[in-house]
């Protein structure tokens, strides 16, 4: 990942959080808390996906090590997913991970359910607030490097790209 | 013409991957008539030295099985890959850190303190544990350190191709050798193994049900296995749907769940993120409470689902076991 | 044709456009700033700043750039993807570009709408930018897929909103499907003795509309029914219709009345609350809710008819019908119907009164609500249109309070807006049949549309005493000889500054507007979404009024929001005409967002199968792998998370462009 932009403003610790919004709720929540005009902290990019049953545990762990301090999940309320029950398979999915995390070390402030309706723009402000002073205290969070060879950098094997192959021989 | 050079070397292991080698039977002597052994420390007498007295790239191949942790196995490590043309990681510990790889879990301090001072078993008044320079009568001797954290080959040095398996499938080993002397290998950075989860192979697919069928989670124990049945749907944590096939189902034929030890296929970046997903979306209650409950028969996820493999998944080990200096 | 992988030839040349949106994102985010860093990112070929990029000339200039520069990619960093994502994928199209090789990010609604400090919002915008080039660059070619739409269209509430509706549609000759639970369609407006301001008598402008319904050959009415399930999507809805037993043959019932009469339950004891006049009436358990109920036909109540509820019973009803028309055999009947589009017209529920107590509302005999009095005020209601009140007694002092259960943080927060109105109608009906002094207790006073002001005035010219304050209480605690025996309205006149007790004979709560008891259960069962308030959530307050968020269902009437009759029949109107718009068109174009399984990856684990909710995914057999069937599939991706082979796919969501965007979002600052 390149870094070649030095960070804006370096004084204070500002968290990166990253947020996996549902299409139908949350992110439409985050769209009406902006037509409401509803001030809130500036540390969450929202990625789009249909369905909080979309979002991969996969996602919240890369996203963790791509050096983001926290990572919000929004979806419907239960029994409002548009895809009927996409949310309570979300909702399992990330119980089993935090389990994982707690033990990994990532504080449990850090990955955050939240079932936010379309409406509920206040909650998106509420929610990311919340979370941004939360993660404020706890400051970055510092999964350890993974390290790699010194000389030239081997097929990195869990790359998509890179590896493909791999078939029977 | 004279034979290839291979050689076999372990690191941070068990001797299940030399076991694999003795498992070839009587097709071992096919191997030694085609391939000649010129480090083998635990076969033959070869020594360091011997390795060092090598031109860089004289052995065509190298197998190194078992994790990276000390300082003298990065450095046969870095020697192994000089003097060799091809390197393989063989084994799950080499691949992906494997069972050692779950020292990850904890800091090298928290390590010393249970094996030095806390353990059960342990009867150390003085607290001695060890030093890397030892004062001796004899002079002072050196012992390799103790990194701060479990690696996989490939974080060490550059690795060619990977053998998974804990230990790895006779039948992959003899692929590979066969590949490697007809010269027709797959491209750089490889698997050696099929590249479709287990399920693909698995004699009980057909028994299992194709609908949420997780309700509570059981150890083996705990249950009278059915020989025929799917093993999750009798409710027991079989890895399978997420772990590279090639290992001809051992397990399931031993009525045991799969654990893991293949890794993932070559499309999901981490194994055990995968198998969350997988059984997570498959448990069978809505109510978060009874979602807890269920999950409560997973009293280790991390040892579960990254039995063989934390320092080769995304987090690669718990936060913060590297801060301060852990020596002791 | 949809490709899966990219060619490798196909080397991304993106062109970046940053949007002013006039002062609404260029007065937070430095979009010059934005501009240059995103022609800085790799495969950027172009990056400019607009003042309006969906203006004409800002869709233009992109095209231009498309032919001139070579592009094969676009960017748009303007509002949200829901706003004008169609609006740029056209322009791409139009370009000779697939429309799937352009990417929105949402730089106003979720960055310069929210954010207060500039460099914080040019930061985050930066961030939004690089996500949407890394996962621009891993697009794909897909092809809008075609689905046929059915013409059918199901109207869900027979009340005004409902009957405008479906009127409209079975006008425009579609078939229509109404479906009304109780046994008549009318809704509210058949309760009402005269609708403000012009005071037409509510019965002679509805019940025409009615028999249109029963007697259009395009309408199929079905009353004392409800939707029990909804499956499908846009232009074809599997709807399941639970037609209630009635234990009357609707087709040979003429409504006659004999079998009423003849009903055993004679005393007034054993008889029900009559639902129609609002509990002022009984009722028996064989009834026709009133007398020009559509359908014509009678209806037994299963919870009240001894026969049903315990077996025993004179049957006197079946002896009566000349038509054998009574049926106890009956049972529910579920009917499957395909429609292409829903209209909800579900309605409304009036405040229950009880919920402040301090009104004295089901306490004290004399506190009526609105609708109460309507039925009071009705020639054909309990009282044959006299205004007495229980004790027989004509009131001479009235009192009306609004804003009861609305504008109150306790109950409702917002102003029921039909309110008013009803509560003028009310001062002047009960003053013209009785001659009463009437006070009417108002907060605001809220009568904006046409002719609303003129009525107020004509009231205030009719004598009625206007008091300006919330009443604090309705209490029988008297504290003079005049207010013995009297309700006495406690409030603070806020005109003059003094509280005052106003002893009054009657007082009429002007109750505002709930959402249906059940409106959470037909929100899940129709998937559409809610107001915090309860009501249906429409797509866009202003620009998808009738439309929500779920494609082909359309929000008519009250279950919106309150409103009163003119607005609820055009808004009808309106929500018909996107329904007709739809059906009309004979195909909707679906998002191609679908999943796939790669064959050769896939292990055939099964995990995907049982989580797909719409059952799109299947096992082929004879390969030993799971299929995904296109037309089936709704695009969630759920299937595609849980994958432990990472074999399914989503098209616009694949793993790869949401690692892109994870790490756009993250490598630059």
């Amino acid at each position: 990942m390149s870094k070649d932009t030095p960070l804006p403003s370096a004084e204070g610790f500002e968290p990166r959080i990253v947020a996996f919004f549902c299409n139908w709720c949350t992110y439409t929540a985050s769209d009406l808390a902006g037509t409401s005009r509803m001030q809130y902290a500036p540390n969450t990019r929202v990625i789009r996906v249909m369905c909080s049953g979309r979002i991969d545990p996969r996602f919240v762990l890369q996203t963790l090590r791509e050096g983001a301090d926290g990572v919000l999940l929004g979806g419907c309320r239960p029994g409002d997913c548009h895809y009927q029950s996409g949310n309570y398979k979300c909702l399992r999915r990330f119980k089993l991970l935090k389990r994982y995390l707690a033990q990994m070390g990532v504080e449990n402030e850090r990955v955050r359910l939240e079932w936010i309706a379309a409406s509920e723009g206040d909650r998106v402000q509420k929610v990311t607030n919340e979370m941004v002073e939360q993660i404020r205290k706890l400051g970055h969070c510092r999964l350890e490097q993974i390290p790699r060879p010194e000389t030239e950098p081997a097929a990195e094997t869990h790359d998509l790209e890179q590896v493909g192959a791999g078939g029977m021989i | 013409m004279s034979k290839p050079k291979a050689g076999f070397y372990w690191c941070a292991s068990c001797g299940g991957c030399e076991e694999s080698v003795v498992d070839l039977a009587e097709d071992i002597l096919g191997v030694v008539e085609a391939i000649d052994f010129v480090f083998f420390p635990v076969a033959m007498d070869f020594k360091r030295e011997d390795v060092e007295a090598m031109e860089d790239g004289e052995m065509t191949v190298c197998f190194i099985n078992g994790a990276i942790r000390s300082s003298e196995q990065r450095e046969m490590a870095e020697l192994l890959r000089r003097k060799s043309q091809v390197l393989i990681a063989y084994g799950s510990c080499s691949y992906q850190g494997g069972i050692p790889g779950l020292a990850n879990l904890c800091s090298r301090e928290e390590i010393f303190k249970f094996v030095y001072h806390d353990s059960p078993s342990t009867d150390n008044p003085q607290g001695t544990r060890p030093q890397v320079r030892f004062d001796a009568p004899e002079g002072e001797l050196e012992l390799p350190s103790l990194d701060k954290e479990v690696k996989s080959l490939d974080q060490v040095v550059e690795v060619d191709y990977y053998i998974p398996g804990c230990a790895p499938p006779t039948a992959l080993l003899k692929a590979a050798v066969e590949a490697l002397l007809s010269g027709d290998m797959p491209p750089k950075g490889s698997v050696i193994a099929p590249d479709t989860a287990l399920c693909d192979d698995c004699p009980r697919i057909d028994t299992k049900p194709a609908e949420p069928l997780i309700t509570e989670f059981k150890r083996p124990w705990q249950i009278q296995i059915d020989h025929e049945k799917c093993l999750l749907a009798q409710g027991l944590l079989c890895l399978g749907p997420a772990t590279r096939g090639g290992c001809d189902h051992a397990c399931i034929d031993g009525n045991m769940p799969c654990s893991g030890c293949m890794g993932p296929v070559s499309r999901v970046r981490d194994q055990g993120a995968a198998i969350i997903s997988a059984l997570g979306s498959l448990l069978n209650h809505d109510d978060p409470d009874e979602i807890d409950k269920a999950l409560d028969g997973i009293p280790d996820p991390a040892g579960t689902f990254y039995r063989y493999g934390i320092p080769h998944s995304t987090l690669y080990a718990r936060c913060g076991i590297t801060a301060g200096n852990g020596e002791s | 044709m949809i490709m899966h992988r990219k060619s490798p030839e196909d080397q991304p040349r993106i062109g970046v456009y940053v949007c002013h949106c006039g002062v609404n994102i260029a007065a937070k985010v430095d979009v010059e700033h934005v501009r240059d860093f995103a022609a800085s990112l790799p495969g950027v070929v172009v990056s400019r700043d607009y003042k309006f990029a969906c203006s004409d000339p800002g869709q233009e200039l992109i095209q231009k750039d498309i032919r001139e520069h070579d592009l094969n990619r676009i960017v748009v960093a303007s509002c949200s993807p829901q706003l004008h994502e169609r609006t740029f994928r056209r322009t791409c199209a139009d370009a000779g570009l697939s429309p799937f090789f352009f990417q929105m990010a949402n730089i106003r609604e979720h960055v310069s709408w929210v954010t207060v400090d500039p460099g914080a919002a040019t930061t985050k915008a930066r961030a939004l930018v690089a996500a949407a080039v890394r996962r621009v660059a891993r697009a794909e070619a897909l092809a809008l897929r075609q689905v046929p739409v059915r013409p059918e269209v199901l109207v869900v509430g027979g009340g005004i909103a409902g009957i405008h509706s479906a009127l409209t549609l079975a006008n425009a000759g579609k078939k229509v499907f109404l479906v009304e639970r109780e046994p008549t369609i009318g809704g509210h407006m058949a309760q009402l003795d005269k609708t403000f301001p012009t005071m037409d008598c509510s019965a002679c402008i509805l019940t025409p509309k009615m028999s249109d319904v029963k007697n259009h050959p395009n309408i199929t009415m079905w009353t004392y029914s409800e939707v029990d399930e909804v499956s499908g999507f846009t232009g074809n809805f599997k709807v399941k219709v639970r037609r209630k037993a009635r234990y009357i043959k609707e087709e040979l019932c003429v409504g006659c009345g004999d079998c009423v009469d003849a009903c055993v339950m004679k005393k007034e004891k054993v008889q029900v609350p009559d639902e129609f006049n609002v509990g002022l009436s009984k009722r028996k358990a064989v009834y026709m809710p009133f007398p020009q109920a559509t359908p014509a036909c009678m209806v037994i109540d299963p919870k009240q008819c001894l026969q049903l509820m315990k077996g025993k019973c004179a049957q006197t009803c079946v002896d009566a019908c000349e038509r054998a028309a009574v049926d106890f055999d009956q049972t529910d009947e579920i009917v499957e119907i395909d429609v292409g589009a829903i209209v909800m017209a579900t309605g409304f529920r009036p405040f229950d009164a009880k919920r402040i107590p301090e009104y004295g509302y089901g306490r004290f005999d004399h506190v009526y609500t609105t609708l109460e009095v309507e039925r009071l005020v009705n020639a054909s209601g309990p009282t044959g249109g006299e205004v007495v009140l229980r004790d027989g007694t004509v009131p001479k002092t009235v009192g009306v309070i609004h804003c009861v259960g609305s504008r109150d943080r306790r109950h409702n927060a917002y102003c029921s807006k039909v309110c008013c109105m009803a509560a003028l109608k009310m001062a002047h009906l009960v003053k013209e049949r009785t001659g009463a002094e009437v006070f009417d207790f108002y907060v605001d006073m809220r009568t904006p549309s046409k002719g609303y002001e003129e009525f107020y005035d004509q009231v205030l010219s009719e004598g009625v005493q206007f008091i300006r304050g919330r009443v604090a209480e309705v209490t029988d605690w008297a504290m003079t000889p005049e207010e013995e025996g009297k309700l006495v309205i406690r409030v603070e006149d806020t005109l003059i500054g003094v509280a005052r007790r106003v002893p009054v004979d009657m007082v009429i709560l002007a109750v505002g507007l709930e959402p249906q008891v059940d409106t959470a259960e037909m929100q899940r069962r129709f998937n559409i979404s809610c107001s915090q308030e309860g009501f249906f959530l429409e797509r866009h307050p202003k620009l998808a009024p009738v439309s929500t968020f779920t494609d082909g269902i359309f929000l008519a009437g009250a279950c919106q929001g309150p409103k009163d009759i003119p607005e609820v029949v055009a808004q009808a109107g309106a929500a018909a005409a996107e329904a007709l718009a739809l059906v009309d068109r004979g195909h909707v174009d679906i998002e191609p967002n679908t999943a796939w399984i790669e064959e050769e990856a896939c292990s055939g684990c099964k995990t995907c199968i049982p989580l797909c909710p719409f059952n799109a995914i299947t096992r082929d057999e004879e390969k030993a792998i799971a299929v995904v069937n296109d037309a089936m599939c709704k695009g969630c991706g759920t299937c595609v998370a849980a994958c432990p082979s990472g074999a399914a796919q989503q098209n616009m969501f694949t793993d790869e462009q949401i690692y892109e965007e994870i790490e756009g979002v993250l490598a630059y600052v």
